[in-house]
């Protein structure tokens, strides 16, 4: 396999861009399976739904940053909605029934978002810092590239913050450890369990938004970005942060290095790329990169 | 009657030789083929998701990837007499033999892992055979699919195939019966109790001298062989076979039949699996082209927020209540 540095300097940053989204999709999955011990099934339509509400309110006439945001929140409340309507009503119920409901929800948002937006691909969404890809050394950069990194690392930033020096976030962790410890002091577990659901719902938005301007959108776009972001949160470690960021850019990093590395028939098995090499870390390490806690009983 | 109907044991034989009557008697009332092709289906599914119910509800192992299983048996059936013209009998057996393989070879590692990690790791292996299928174009044909798988027959009589529905349906009947049976009296032996206690504790069965990793082996095992044999006598009947069938959404499509027939029932398969090619047909009745996924997804969320124990159990539970209404009024 003949590789310049250029191409394999390319795969490299497009795994790393990828891998940036797995680890934000892997984010709002353990943030919901911190508070539920639930996966939610959900998550990827959070992200079609993030990038098609995007594109249209940019279509009504709004700027950009008001669309990004707008489509964000819009995803946002649908969380909370989701978390009020479906989940709040069976509290107590079994996991598997929860995450039963969670697959209800999936074929629901797909089916309004078709039935909104119809089945067909759309053009993507306006470039965030418009112009040609620029050079780093003999690889191009889609400029769209630096906003997806950046607006990954400040979101994951932010997200620390909120959970190591605010009150609410210390709260939320409480919940995580130990929902019943947590109620005696006081905190408001339902609440917490709400705050999960948008905030998830968020991330996922956040991350369909702005992939909307690299990819084709359409309504099943986050089917495979869901599966892979609760992949990258199983490989890291489910309910670590640090194991989501790491979980996701190895898992990008893997199959994008994996279709660069394997002959031309290689790039068809791209999504069985990175599922294999999530499995082989599990044989051997199988409570994830990061996980140390049992799951045993 | 009732005294015979108190005994556990007596009433679930009872409950069998009604099943097993009902579905003999139950082609003379339908008069579509499409209709009966539908009965196929079930029957089918009934199959894949009694095994898998044993696997969930007992065992409590849960797979994300059960259709991938499915797939292995009907791509042994379909590759073995097609490309290599063996004999359709022969394949079957193979389809079983090689989905047990497949199983073992995956299932030892995997079944290692625990709760949302083997969720994970049966989703990744069945998005890998998917993917197999789709793209290893000189084995599978890729998404051509194979066509003229030969029939099932007995001295030259098609027993399973397109052309003779009502065989078809006894035989994928006959099979899927026959599997309700052997899962209820596996549930009833020494290795049903070694497998609720694996479900309740694992620490406590492994303490108690029961060799965990081996019972969860076996009916993973048992559980795929069930949907290799499934997918085996979907490919004779269909005589046609490519990789949509088989993907995520329907190893997902199978989990949702397990739980809401009910879990740890073992006729809470055949309830889940004829529920959710009722409500199917239902939405495709009415029409509802744009909406029917709507429609499902809202009445899938219901029934899970309405009756969590699924619907054999939850229709159980309200007959109890109903009547325990009747007798305090007739009081």
């Amino acid at each position: 396999m003949s590789l310049t540095w250029g191409q394999l300097l390319q795969f490299l940053l497009s795994g790393l861009m990828y891998g940036s989204l797995y680890a934000v999709i892997a984010l709002g999955f353990n943030l919901i399976h911190n508070a539920t011990r639930v996966v939610n099934f959900a998550q990827g339509e959070f992200v079609t739904l993030g990038a098609l509400c995007s594109l249209s309110l940019v279509m009504i006439g709004l700027p950009l940053p008001v669309a990004l945001v707008g489509a964000v929140a819009i995803v946002t409340v649908t969380g909370w909605a989701t978390e009020r309507m479906a989940i709040r009503p069976v509290r107590g119920a079994s996991v598997i029934t929860l995450i039963i409901i969670t697959i209800g929800a999936s074929v629901f948002l797909r089916g309004m978002v078709t039935w909104i937006w119809g089945s067909d691909e759309r053009p993507p969404l306006r470039p965030f810092w418009p112009g040609p890809s620029l050079a780093l050394g003999p690889a191009m950069v889609q400029r769209q590239y630096i906003w997806i990194l950046g607006i990954v690392l400040a979101t994951m930033f932010l997200l620390w913050l909120l959970g190591e020096k605010t009150l609410l976030g210390k709260a939320m962790r409480a919940c995580a450890f130990n929902q019943r410890a947590a109620q005696i002091v006081g905190i408001d577990v339902g609440r917490m369990v709400l705050l999960s659901w948008a905030l998830s719902a968020g991330l996922g938005a956040l991350a369909g938004v702005i992939i909307a301007p690299v990819v084709t959108p359409k309504w099943d776009m986050g089917v495979m970005l869901g599966l892979k972001g609760f992949a990258a949160a199983i490989l890291g470690g489910m309910g670590i942060p640090a194991g989501a960021v790491l979980g996701g850019i190895t898992l990008g990093l893997a199959e994008s290095l994996g279709v660069g590395l394997l002959p031309d028939w290689g790039s068809g098995y791209k999504d069985a790329i990175a599922f294999s090499i999530m499995l082989a870390v599990l044989f051997v390490k199988p409570t994830g990169l990061l996980g140390a806690r049992s799951e045993a009983r | 009657m009732k005294a015979a109907l108190k005994d556990p044991r007596r009433r679930r034989v009872l409950t069998f030789a009604a099943v097993a009557a009902a579905v003999a008697i139950l082609p003379v009332f339908v008069r579509s083929e499409y209709y009966l092709y539908l009965l196929v289906m079930v029957g089918i599914y009934t199959m894949v998701a009694v095994g898998l119910n044993l696997l969930m509800g007992y065992a409590g192992q849960v797979s994300l990837g059960h259709a991938a299983f499915v797939a292995i048996g009907a791509y042994t059936s379909a590759i073995l007499t097609v490309r290599v013209g063996v004999s359709p009998w022969l394949a079957l057996i193979a389809a079983a033999l090689i989905t047990a393989l497949v199983a073992a070879a995956v299932g030892m590692p995997a079944l290692r892992l625990r709760g949302h990690y083997l969720a994970m790791a049966t989703l990744g292996f069945g998005m890998i055979v998917h993917r197999i299928a789709l793209q290893w174009d000189g084995l599978t044909a890729s998404d051509r699919g194979i066509s003229g798988i030969p029939p099932l027959s007995i001295e030259g009589v098609t027993l399973v195939s397109s052309t003779n529905d009502l065989g078809t349906y006894y035989v994928v009947w006959l099979v899927a019966l026959l599997a309700v049976l052997a899962c209820s009296n596996i549930v009833d032996s020494r290795v049903g109790r070694a497998m609720r206690a694996v479900h309740g504790s694992e620490v406590a069965a492994e303490t108690a001298g029961v060799n965990t990793a081996r019972y969860k082996l076996q009916v993973f095992v048992l559980s795929a062989v069930l949907a290799g044999l499934a997918g085996s006598l979907y490919a004779h009947y269909m005589t046609y076979i490519n990789p949509d069938p088989f993907d995520f959404a329907h190893s997902i499509a199978l989990v949702v039949m397990v739980v809401i027939g009910g879990m740890a029932s073992t006729w809470g398969a055949v309830v889940g699996a004829g529920s959710v090619q009722f409500i199917e047909v239902l939405l495709d009745a009415r029409h509802l082209h744009e909406q029917k996924p709507v429609a499902y997804g809202l009445i899938l969320m219901l029934i899970m927020i309405f009756l969590p124990q699924g619907l054999a159990r939850g229709g159980i539970d309200i007959a109890a209540r109903l009547r325990r209404r009747r007798q305090a009024r007739d009081r």
